[in-house]
């Protein structure tokens, strides 16, 4: 293994190895440079090597192919659109903004692309339950939906805090079948509900697949989840070339874990006149350490697996992330991301919630599109290129930039109402009394119920 | 370096020299605060425990169940630094005679950087490192260092490791084998896998002199069923448990229970 530069090094890295022919495009890990790997216990390694085994054999085999064409043009609704955005386009510098719309996939993010594939992977496995960790509840969701498509028993861990921040997607999951498990550990997050699920895989491995939800993770899971969103860039570069006649000037999106990002980029990776952007959840501002921006603030470590950025204190403890956006609340991200970052062929910045939240309302006013909070991340890094772009040109429409709208933001409409004022003491809509929030008795109940019975099954 | 001067496995060889399996006794640093943790290690090794794994506080420990992830936290809440390990090692050796280990997941050892945590643990009167994320695939590091240190490399194998991986795993193993004897996490469970036995038995096949058992056990009863054909007997839980509701009066007492289950009634394998 490659020892990791601890200092970025030159910007231009990345440049001089597209330059001299060679390619960043499908990257099979284990590593990624010096990131990724497999930091597992012994116990999991079995079967890791059965999900890399089954993935080749699957990415080699038309009847596979076909299968998840078929599903993802007839289930999920794909190819998503490439919708042009040129009212919110005015507010960034004048650059011609399009929205890759995984927000008009069933189920709602970008999610399903992944989950599908490799809820066939576990059907070709012979397993017969999948378990899932999810953060604002798009994965779990996901997850639960092609659980019931195939016929697999699904279980979802969910941090306490998320399964408050995002009852109503709970509630979806327990309506498609699936045993939410909200996990009281730690922080309460997503890295904790992939704590919990990790320690159920190795329990339970026999039976069970443990669907990751991002680009994250031991080999093959970065690589896996990122062939499984590797659409999203295919088809967005497609529809540029139809729409303008020109490859984008860049490509923006939010970064968690990861997934969406890495499936937007790698379509993109290889055009080196193509500039990438990542954004990362800087939360409160990463000045007040309030954030989730491990590359931007993170040095390597490992967690969950995988050699990445991670935000750790002086112990190699992990700090614990903050942001609004639940999908996005994470303290490490995918190894592919890193590797990227070292080597200057993408660029990560922090957005703060509330330059997020900003983004958020602009896009509701100006497209009449309500974009996932994490999505909005990416919008709003989106308005900063747009003006940086544009700057000193006569036609500024002449800059155009994909935007991946990775999900729909239903799922946060509490939670914008909170942030913009909209709720009075009570939770009610002010003026109403409609409750953004889920009703309390049956649901609250149902999931107390579960935990309780999860505790004695332990 | 070679097998005779581990700590570790000189420690089995003592134990194996009174025809009986050693005690593996587990507690966390820091537990409820350092030198409580430093008090019970004492009461574990004076009370029959021949090898003591010091476990390292860690903000996500996947390996671990309930009462481990709640003594850790706790010990993390209590202010516990990772440096203070080293502590807890030299006070535990300085007056014992327990091979005294630290189980720890990867990312704490990395932070420091693996040399410099390896020097300290070896200073420290240390004999190795017990690690439940690190597989030899990924110790490219921890090789070097453990061989310029003199300290034992205790690598997990699972009742999933196919016969390469058993293999690999005891080649890259120094002082003994930890044989996991579940697919599981910590803690304490009603009966001992039978798996555990077909395990030890192939870890043996694929040469390793040294075995021992640990995850789930938690009674006199399965100390004696593992005595029988493993090298040595781990137990974690119970004793943390025992911290958790007597302090060191518990853990002495818990040990010399576990301790009377040792001796192999029947001829050894």
């Amino acid at each position: 293994m490659v020892d990791a530069p601890t200092s970025r090094p030159e910007q231009n890295a990345a440049d001089a190895f597209l330059q001299g022919g060679a390619s960043l495009r499908n990257a099979s890990g284990p590593y990624f440079g010096s990131y990724g790997g497999r930091w597992m216990p012994e116990s999991l390694i079995a079967a890791l090597d059965e999900v890399q085994d089954t993935f080749e054999k699957a990415k080699a085999d038309p009847e596979f192919l076909a299968q998840l064409k078929d599903l993802n043009k007839n289930y999920s609704g794909r190819p998503s659109l490439l919708t042009e955005a040129k009212r919110f386009s005015e507010h960034a510098g004048g650059a011609r903004i399009f929205l890759k719309r995984e927000d008009l996939n069933h189920t709602g993010s970008h999610k399903i692309n992944n989950v599908l594939g490799q809820a066939l992977l576990a059907k070709r496995m012979g397993k017969t339950r999948v378990i899932a960790e999810t953060g604002a509840g798009q994965h779990g969701v996901a997850s639960a939906t092609a659980a019931a498509l195939l016929g697999l028993e699904c279980v979802v861990y969910m941090g306490a805090e998320d399964c408050r921040r995002q009852a109503l997607n709970v509630a979806r999951m327990q309506l498609l079948g699936a045993t939410v498990v909200p996990v009281t550990n730690g922080s309460q997050t997503l890295k904790d509900a992939i704590n919990d699920a990790l320690r159920d895989w190795v329990t339970n491995v026999e039976n069970t697949h443990y669907l990751l939800g991002t680009a994250a993770g031991a080999h093959p899971f970065p690589a896996m989840v990122r062939f499984f969103h590797e659409v999203i860039g295919e088809e967005a570069r497609a529809q540029i070339l139809e729409q303008t006649g020109k490859l984008p000037d860049a490509v923006c999106a939010c970064i968690g874990g990861g997934s969406n990002a890495i499936g937007l980029f790698h379509a993109f990776l290889d055009d080196s006149a193509v500039k990438i952007y990542g954004f990362e959840a800087g939360g409160d501002g990463v000045e007040t350490g309030r954030h989730a921006a491990a590359i931007s603030l993170g040095r390597p470590g490992v967690l969950h697996g995988a050699r990445s950025y991670l935000m750790q204190d002086e112990d190699g403890q992990t700090v614990e992330s903050h942001s609004i956006s639940a999908g996005l609340d994470y303290p490490s991200v995918g190894p592919e991301h890193s590797y990227l970052a070292d080597i200057g062929r993408v660029t990560y910045e922090p957005v703060t919630d509330t330059e997020a939240m900003d983004a958020f309302r602009l896009l509701c006013r100006t497209e009449g599109i309500l974009p996932a909070i994490e999505s909005a991340h990416a919008l709003a890094g989106a308005i900063k290129v747009g003006q940086r772009l544009t700057e000193g040109k006569a036609d500024p429409s002449e800059v155009s930039i994909i935007v991946n709208l990775s999900g729909r933001g239903d799922k946060d409409v509490e939670t914008a109402a909170a942030w913009f004022d909209m709720l009075d003491e009570d939770g009610n809509v002010k003026g109403t009394t409609l409750s953004t929030r889920t009703p309390k008795g049956p649901a609250e109940r149902s999931t107390e119920e579960q935990r309780s019975t999860e505790e004695q099954n332990r | 370096m070679s097998e005779t001067t581990s700590k570790s496995a000189a420690a089995i060889d003592r134990a194996k020299a009174e025809g009986r399996a050693a005690l593996i006794g587990y507690l966390p640093a820091g537990y409820p605060d350092v030198q409580a943790s430093i008090d019970a290690g004492i009461a574990l090794a004076r009370n029959g425990a021949d090898l003591i794994e010091i476990g390292i506080p860690y903000s996500d420990p996947v390996m671990d169940g309930p009462v481990i992830q709640a003594a850790t936290t706790e010990a993390i809440a209590n202010g516990f630094r990772v440096a203070s390990v080293f502590d807890v090692v030299a006070g535990i050796t300085a007056v014992t005679d327990a091979a005294v280990l630290v189980m720890t997941y990867w990312n704490p050892v990395m932070r420091m950087g693996v040399d410099e945590f390896s020097r300290r643990l070896a200073e420290a009167g240390g004999a190795g490192l017990i690690t439940p994320d690190l597989i030899p695939d990924e110790a490219a590091e921890w090789f070097e260092a453990s061989d310029k240190y003199g300290l034992d490399r205790v690598f997990l194998v699972a009742p999933s490791s196919t016969p390469e991986r058993l293999e690999m795993t005891v080649k890259a193993s120094r002082g003994f084998v930890y044989a996991v004897s579940i697919m599981g996490i910590t803690g304490t469970r009603q009966a001992v896998s039978g798996s555990a036995e077909k395990l030890v038995a192939d870890t043996h096949a694929a040469g390793a002199e040294r075995v021992c058992v640990g995850l789930g056990v938690s009674t006199r009863e399965h100390v004696r069923e593992i005595a029988a054909y493993a090298d040595g007997v781990i137990v974690g839980s119970a004793l943390v448990a025992a911290v958790r509701d007597g302090g060191v009066d518990a853990v002495g007492k818990l040990t010399k229970d576990l301790s009377a289950g040792l001796h192999r009634e029947t001829a050894q394998a």
